[in-house]
């Protein structure tokens, strides 16, 4: 099957299944089998989800906690790859999964930044000359040099972001990358990723906040238990998902403080 | 901010059209060796980055990796030379020939098996070819068998060695070997240690046993005698074969009469073999490659 020229993210009945083991050591499995008990079960995280994204288009994803929503974005972005069916990207794919980027706990922030970024395809020189930038938006002082495994989540997840948005990628993954950050560092976050957007580059959001998800997207996609529940508008899809059943929307967020 | 900032708010504007010339294509289509060796910036950074935590803090740096060979080399002298006086010649030399060789490979299969699960915080959300860990441990090693040749060359010039020709050869079939074989293994068994953590203690098992699997406490000559024609299937060990090629780098050349030292303590088509066992090692990695591709689809999931 071919797709057209504008065609960004294919996701084509991909399902990804995990095992989940109930017991850890050679003890606990022998005394399991023996009496009986179930040792591993598996379940489907994504279950047959077809969908494709065009160049420009701002997708939110959303779905409770567990509807696999990070896991899709692994396959996107190439960390997993699906049991069956596929998965196909046009360019070059940035962004942050499951809040925090892949920042190695033992490495400072600076050696983070060069490491982060030539595993998202930057050469040496391009992380040179964007440093400065990456490290005013991140925004951390003096903690630069210490390793991230000492940093705040709010600060890991500053220096995760700051690497990704600038990366010229084709494709920005944002997922709950906000959840921990302060207000004005969401504040500018979310500027930042309308720029993203604004740009033309493809934006797959994920959050729990409609407020924001409207502001930002033009589609959503709801997973439930892995499966695609809704794909289509904005307001009828945050309608689906009951999140502003009740209070008035804008409120609440406020109200949670997540206007993410 | 090297975009257009002009763009901040434009919300009811028509978005500018991003071509990209990419293809459309599976996101995890680099991988591999060969994946490895294309980026070769993310693994130069990974070396140079294991490389200077291990002396990160320490006032004479670098300097320990000499210092580090040279005392070993001088316990040898005295406990093995002076103290045991063992029937081989320049029996320091011979035994420290072979650590070379035997530190280099059990440094790589040792930290390349935990490699993958040491780094699962960039394994778990980066998508890099895994293949990539493994290696950089085996060149992290590598860079620390330079100094230690040095200290061997050194040494040798002090007992009138004078190299000739076959020296280089001999020492890059042994290092070749190595790192091949090394690095296979090393592949094999990062992949296991993800799935049990049980295969970074079997590998420190395994390789306490490669100290007495080669010609290193005691001479070749010892096998042959012993051995008789059995000495043949010793010698298809990988290990004994690069050690073997290093002591005739340097340690046969400290000794009173090379050519007759050549002859009794080394097996036959000594090159020959090198050459053979570099050809074996390569096979060895390949089918590791194919094993660790078949294994490595579950590897972010199985690391938590
Ligand atoms: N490595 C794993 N092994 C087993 N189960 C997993 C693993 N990763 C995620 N899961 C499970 O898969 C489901 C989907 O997870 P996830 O994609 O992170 O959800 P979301 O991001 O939508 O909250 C959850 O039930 C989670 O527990
Ligand atoms: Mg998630």
């Amino acid at each position: 099957m071919s797709y057209p020229a504008d065609t960004s993210i294919v996701v084509d009945q991909a399902t990804k299944s995990f095992t989940l083991r109930y017991h850890r050591t050679f003890k606990q499995v022998t005394v399991a089998m023996l009496k009986g008990h179930q040792v591993s079960d598996t379940f489907q995280a994504v279950d047959d989800v077809s969908f494709t994204v065009e160049q420009g288009e701002s997708v939110g994803l959303m779905g409770l906690n567990g509807s696999g929503k990070s896991t899709l974005l692994k396959m996107i972005n190439g960390v997993m790859k699906p049991d069956s069916g596929r998965v196909l990207t046009r360019g070059r794919i940035a962004g942050l999964i499951a809040t925090g980027a892949g920042f190695h706990p033992q490495l400072t922030g600076r050696e983070n930044v060069y490491l982060n970024a030539a595993v998202l395809g930057m050469t040496e020189r391009e992380t040179a000359r964007k440093f400065d930038d990456i490290v005013e938006f991140a925004d951390i002082g003096r903690h630069l040099d210490s390793p991230v495994g000492n940093y705040s989540s709010g600060q890991f997840a500053r220096l995760g972001f700051a690497v990704a948005v600038h990366v010229d990628s084709d494709i920005f993954l944002a997922d709950e990358v906000l959840a921990v950050g302060d207000k004005p560092f969401k504040k500018k976050c979310l500027e930042r990723m309308q720029e993203i957007r604004d740009s033309g580059r493809t934006l797959l959001y994920v959050s729990h906040a409609a407020s924001s998800v409207r502001k930002m997207c033009d589609r959503v996609i709801v997973l439930e238990s892995g499966k695609v529940g809704y794909d289509g508008e904005v307001g009828p899809g945050i309608k689906y998902l009951k999140y502003d059943a009740g209070t008035d929307e804008e409120e609440q967020d406020e109200e949670l403080g997540a206007d993410i | 901010m090297s975009e257009a900032s002009s763009t901040g708010a434009a919300l009811e504007e028509p978005r500018p059209h991003r071509r990209v010339d990419a293809d459309l294509a599976p996101p995890t289509a680099r991988s591999g060796l060969l994946g490895v060796f294309q980026n070769r910036y993310l693994l130069r950074l990974l070396v140079r980055r294991e490389i200077s935590a291990r002396y990160s803090g320490s006032f004479l740096g670098l300097l320990w990796s000499y210092i580090n060979p040279l005392s070993q080399f001088l316990i040898y002298y005295f406990i093995l030379g002076k103290l045991l006086d063992r029937g081989t010649e320049n029996f320091a030399v011979h035994v420290f020939s072979a650590l070379i060789v035997v530190h280099f490979f059990i440094e790589t299969f040792n930290a390349g098996t935990r490699s993958i699960v040491r780094n699962k915080s960039l394994v778990r959300k980066m998508a890099l070819p895994r293949e990539m860990f493994p290696v950089a441990s085996m060149l992290v090693s590598l860079y620390h068998v330079a100094p230690q040749v040095v200290i061997l060359f050194v040494v040798c010039l002090f007992y009138g060695w004078v190299p000739d020709p076959m020296v280089p050869v001999a020492l890059a079939l042994a290092l070749g070997i190595i790192m091949l074989l090394a690095t296979a293994l090393a592949l094999l068994f990062s992949v296991a240690n993800v799935y049990f953590r049980d295969f970074a203690s079997v590998v420190s098992i395994l390789t306490n046993f490669v100290r007495f699997g080669v010609p290193m406490i005691y001479p070749y000559a010892v096998v042959e005698e012993r051995f008789g024609s059995f000495a043949q299937y010793y010698m298809l060990n990988p290990l004994a074969e690069a050690v073997l090629l290093v002591q005739r780098a340097f340690w046969v050349g400290t000794t009173q009469d090379p050519s007759a030292t050549a002859a009794t303590e080394l097996p036959d088509h000594l090159f020959t073999r090198g050459l053979a066992m570099v050809g074996v090692s390569l096979v060895v990695l390949v089918i590791a490659q194919l094993v660790f591709t078949r294994l490595e689809n579950k590897i972010p999931e199985r690391l938590n």
